[in-house]
């Protein structure tokens, strides 16, 4: 896409949306949000820059193609869920830190699950636009 | 005990590992698991005597699913030919299939099998019975399987798996309908309410089910047609599986519920039937077989007959006869059948037509197979006359039709003596053929084993108190056949000894006057139109036909016609709940009256938005209306306080919009193309579509909602979960499992996809 203003908005954009995005997933416990929907917006944001940019310079922007996300997301959601097991509780068991972190709240292994989703998400959506859109466009 | 049989399947993972070792000189090791197994159960034996061992640990308790396993008489029966017979077939399998390409895989899978069918009689849980029973149906298919580049061994390995996998899934509804109706899954639990059991009313449902599984696994008529077939294998793998595991599993089975569920008239009439016709009918069948595995095949679903109809007379006598007859049958056959497979392997003809006199060569293996043939017959000082003895003893001392149940069994036995006699004897006897002269005996890997067991057969013949208080006892008594009396060679001058000697002189009389030929076969081929494996090939091959034109019908590769179906078959789903009582309730006041002015512009939105859709001749416009839609559908979640939602709907409705516009990227810009037959008939589809689901949804409106199941996840997501956002409280943590899933499904699709669109790409640029 040739317009320069949609390019420079992008390029300022991207950083913000990809903040945005982390911020509804670390609230999703308290809050709306979680990782599903902070892995769409993430996505969204790499969609656009790639609208604006050609996909060949988000892919560069990426550095790794976005289905390496899926295995880091799937295995950080099945360590969540396993790590109960080494402490003898039955698997995903939620296992939480007792003290709250400022802003975030109490951390735990639901939230490491929400982290592995947000990941897998961001991989999938990535992995289906980019090849659908590289075949079309 | 799990050690025991776990050490298999570890043993397995060992042997593919080791692939190159396995392979070369170090096969012959690979005896020294089954053989220290079976060094394990022998040191079992004396504690057996004295009562049952068990052993249990925890699975899913929450189910009553658990690792139990239990040693008694019948299963330390089971686990000693399985693990004995076991190391023969190890020693003699790494020198028959020496230097073969895949032989480290076929340790794997005869291991895998070995561990299988020890878990099966070990266990005590029904659950981890059928866990194990599938795990034979699978194991026994790659064995038969396994020389895959041969279409036959291909279709003969289906078609056990077929058979015997199809009857495990009945016998699992049965073993759900048995937890059911007895309260546990624990076999030795059940025993207690074996009284209620017959006494309730889904007896008859359970033992068809129970049937359904052992009549498959054990080859019973009509189902046997699958064992010939399975004789595709390598000669070992048949010695095992025919001989002492796979298909007496369903014996075993039988057995093992004898306690629990015999008894009973629909059991004993039933077994006595299926028994009956199987040994009478497979036994004709042996003698006429040219094929020394093809005769072996048969003679052996007569024996399995002749132990689910001994099962079926059920009287303690009778048991004693199955506990024997297991033994007696296991240690012929199985060297029936690596004595064929020496043949095979240095003369390269298994047809009875053409051996003759090869005991000049090799004489060790002319031993071998006398002894098993004598035994098979039942000659006096063979285990087999023991056995004979015994099932003759049960049928005369039934109580009711006990001379046409013996009449039977003596019928049988003449024949399965002739069959015996053919396979190990006519081989052997007479003058050497010019073309066998340069046969010569093979390693003594290959002899050993047949002789080891055609020698135990003799043994236990003369000396029948060596099995007496070690297994035959402890086996009838698991049965529940009480104490049998000690097995003695001479009864005195009697009915029985009568038979024995019909049945000998009869047996001989037919050897010596019929010599086996292939005209006989050719005979019976005639009768192939009307046999049960015909029918249920013909069957399948129907169905298959069936499935390629109803999919041909529905799975056009149009994706509009797709469409089509799915809205036309829900409507009419819909449509038929309509009719069949939804009263549809109306009201102006409470369902208008809290309409909001929000709700008012949304829904005028709503429909200028429709409007554009259908009325645009752009695509673009089209989604971009549509898309309009969903926004809309988003503001309302936000205005009835469902943020969550709303919010992933935004962003999966705008990442649609993305997809559309991809796609449609390359298609013509403009809509009208269809013809006005088209558009009609669309919008009619759409339009009852529409009226049907707003229908519904008033129809929802009205039913009065259930809120305890979201009253509970408020209530605890706090609590128990420390979440405030029940939405995602309920996805990370009270259904984390199902999303872990849920992720797992997407990625699979998001591979489809991938791979799907590349291998086009790869494809095209190959072009």
């Amino acid at each position: 896409m040739k317009s320069v203003i949609l390019r420079t908005a992008s390029n300022y954009l991207l950083p913000l949306l990809l903040l945005f995005s982390v911020f509804i997933l670390l609230r999703g416990h308290y809050n709306p949000g979680g990782g599903f929907v902070g892995g769409l917006i993430a996505s969204i944001a790499f969609v656009l820059h790639a609208f604006a940019n050609t996909l060949g310079n988000t892919r560069r922007l990426l550095r790794y193609p976005p289905g390496a996300l899926i295995p880091v997301g799937l295995g950080i959601a099945l360590l969540s869920g396993l790590a109960p097991v080494f402490v003898g509780k039955p698997f995903m068991t939620a296992l939480w830190f007792s003290t709250p972190v400022p802003i975030i709240g109490l951390i735990g292994s639901p939230l490491f699950f929400d982290i592995g989703v947000y990941f897998v998400v961001i991989g999938i959506t990535l992995t289906i636009l980019f090849t659908i859109s590289e075949n079309i466009l | 005990m799990i050690s025991a049989v776990l050490s298999g399947f570890v043993f397995a993972l060992i042997v593919l590992l080791a692939g190159k070792y396995v392979k070369g000189k170090m096969a012959v090791l690979t005896t020294l698991l089954p053989l220290g197994l079976f060094v394990y159960f022998i040191s079992m034996l004396p504690a057996i005597a004295i009562g049952p061992l068990s052993f249990s640990s925890s699975w899913i308790p929450s189910m009553g699913i658990n690792l139990d396993f239990k040693l008694d008489g019948l299963s330390m029966l089971f686990s000693l030919l399985i693990t004995g017979i076991g190391t023969l077939v190890f020693t003699y399998a790494s020198y028959y299939l020496k230097g073969h390409p895949y032989l480290d895989r076929f340790y794997c899978y005869l291991s895998l099998f070995m561990a299988s069918m020890l878990g099966l009689v070990l266990a005590d849980n029904v659950m981890l019975l059928f866990v194990f029973w599938e795990l034979t149906s699978i194991t026994s298919f790659f064995l038969i399987g396994f020389n895959n580049d041969d279409p036959v061994s291909r279709r003969n390995s289906l078609m056990a798996l077929a058979v015997t996998g199809g009857g495990g899934f009945l016998l699992m509804t049965g073993f759900v309908l048995l937890g059911a109706m007895s309260g546990t899954y624990s076999i030795a639990a059940m025993l207690s309410s074996a009284e209620a059991l017959k006494a309730h009313p889904w007896y008859g449902l359970l033992l068809f089910f129970v049937f359904a599984g052992a009549f498959t696994k054990s080859a019973q008529f009509p189902f046997h047609f699958w064992l010939p077939g399975a004789m595709k294998a390598p000669t070992p793998v048949s010695a095992y599986l025919h001989s002492a595991t796979m298909v007496k599993a369903g014996v075993y089975l039988l057995a093992r519920f004898t306690p629990v569920l015999g008894g009973h008239t629909y059991w004993n009439t039933t077994l006595l039937i299926v028994g009956g016709i199987t040994m009478l009918y497979s036994a004709w069948h042996a003698i006429q077989r040219t094929d020394l595995k093809g005769i072996l095949a048969y003679s052996t679903i007569a024996a399995l007959g002749t132990l689910v109809f001994l099962l079926g007379a059920g009287t303690p006598a009778a048991m004693t006869a199955v506990a024997v007859f297991i033994l007696v049958h296991a240690l012929y056959k199985a060297a029936l059948f690596l004595v064929a497979g020496i043949l095979d392997h240095e003369t390269g003809t298994r047809d009875v037509t053409v051996l003759r006199g090869l005991r000049k060569v090799m004489l060790p293996v002319a031993i071998a197979g006398l002894l098993a043939a004598l035994s098979s017959a039942g000659v006096p000082l063979t285990f087999g006359f023991i056995g004979k003895d015994l099932i003759y003893e049960a049928t005369l001392h039934t109580p009711a039709y006990g001379y046409i149940l013996t009449g039977i069994a003596v019928l049988t036995n003449i024949l399965v003596l002739y069959a015996g006699f053919q396979a190990g004897i006519r081989p052997f006897a007479g003058a050497l053929p010019d073309g066998f002269k340069g046969v010569h005996l093979p390693e003594w890997r290959l002899w050993i084993p047949p002789l080891l067991l055609a020698a135990l057969g003799l043994v236990y013949g003369i000396l029948p108190m060596l099995t007496d208080a070690s297994l035959v006892q402890p086996v009838v008594l698991s049965l529940g056949g009480g104490t049998p009396p000690p097995l003695k060679i001479w009864h005195g001058f009697n009915l029985v000894l009568l038979l024995s000697g019909v049945t000998l002189a009869g047996g001989c009389l037919l050897y010596f006057f019929r010599q086996p030929a292939g005209r006989f076969e050719l005979a019976l081929q005639r009768f192939d139109a009307m046999s049960p494996e015909t029918l249920v090939v013909k069957s399948a091959r129907g169905f298959a036909a069936f499935s390629g034109w109803y999919t041909n019908k529905l799975h056009n590769g149009n994706l509009r016609s797709y469409v089509h179906i799915i809205i036309i078959f829900v409507s009419g789903l819909l449509v038929y709940k309509l009719i069949t009582g939804v009263h549809l309730y109306f009201d102006m006041r409470t369902n208008v009256a809290r309409l909001t002015v929000y709700d008012i512009t949304v829904f005028g939105i709503i429909l200028v938005a429709i409007w554009k859709t259908v009325s645009t001749s752009s695509r673009i416009t089209a989604v971009a209306s549509m898309s309009v839609v969903g926004y809309c559908i988003c503001i309302l979640f936000v205005i009835y306080s469902a943020p969550d939602l709303a919010m992933t709907q935004f962003t999966i409705d705008t990442l649609t919009v993305v997809l559309f516009v991809l796609v449609l990227f390359r298609l013509p810009r403009f809509l009208r193309i269809n013809d006005r037959k088209v558009i009609v008939r669309d919008s009619i589809i759409a339009g009852i579509f529409g009226i049907l689901i707003s229908i519904i949804a008033l129809e929802v409106m009205n039913e009065p909602t259930n809120k305890e199941t979201s009253r509970f996840y408020a209530e605890n997501a706090y609590l128990a979960a420390k979440g405030k956002n029940v939405v995602n409280v309920m996805l990370v943590d009270f259904r984390g499992f199902d999303t872990l899933v849920e992720i797992t499904v997407l990625i699979i699709a998001a591979l489809g996809v991938y791979s799907l669109l590349k291998l086009r790409i790869s494809s095209s640029e190959k072009e």
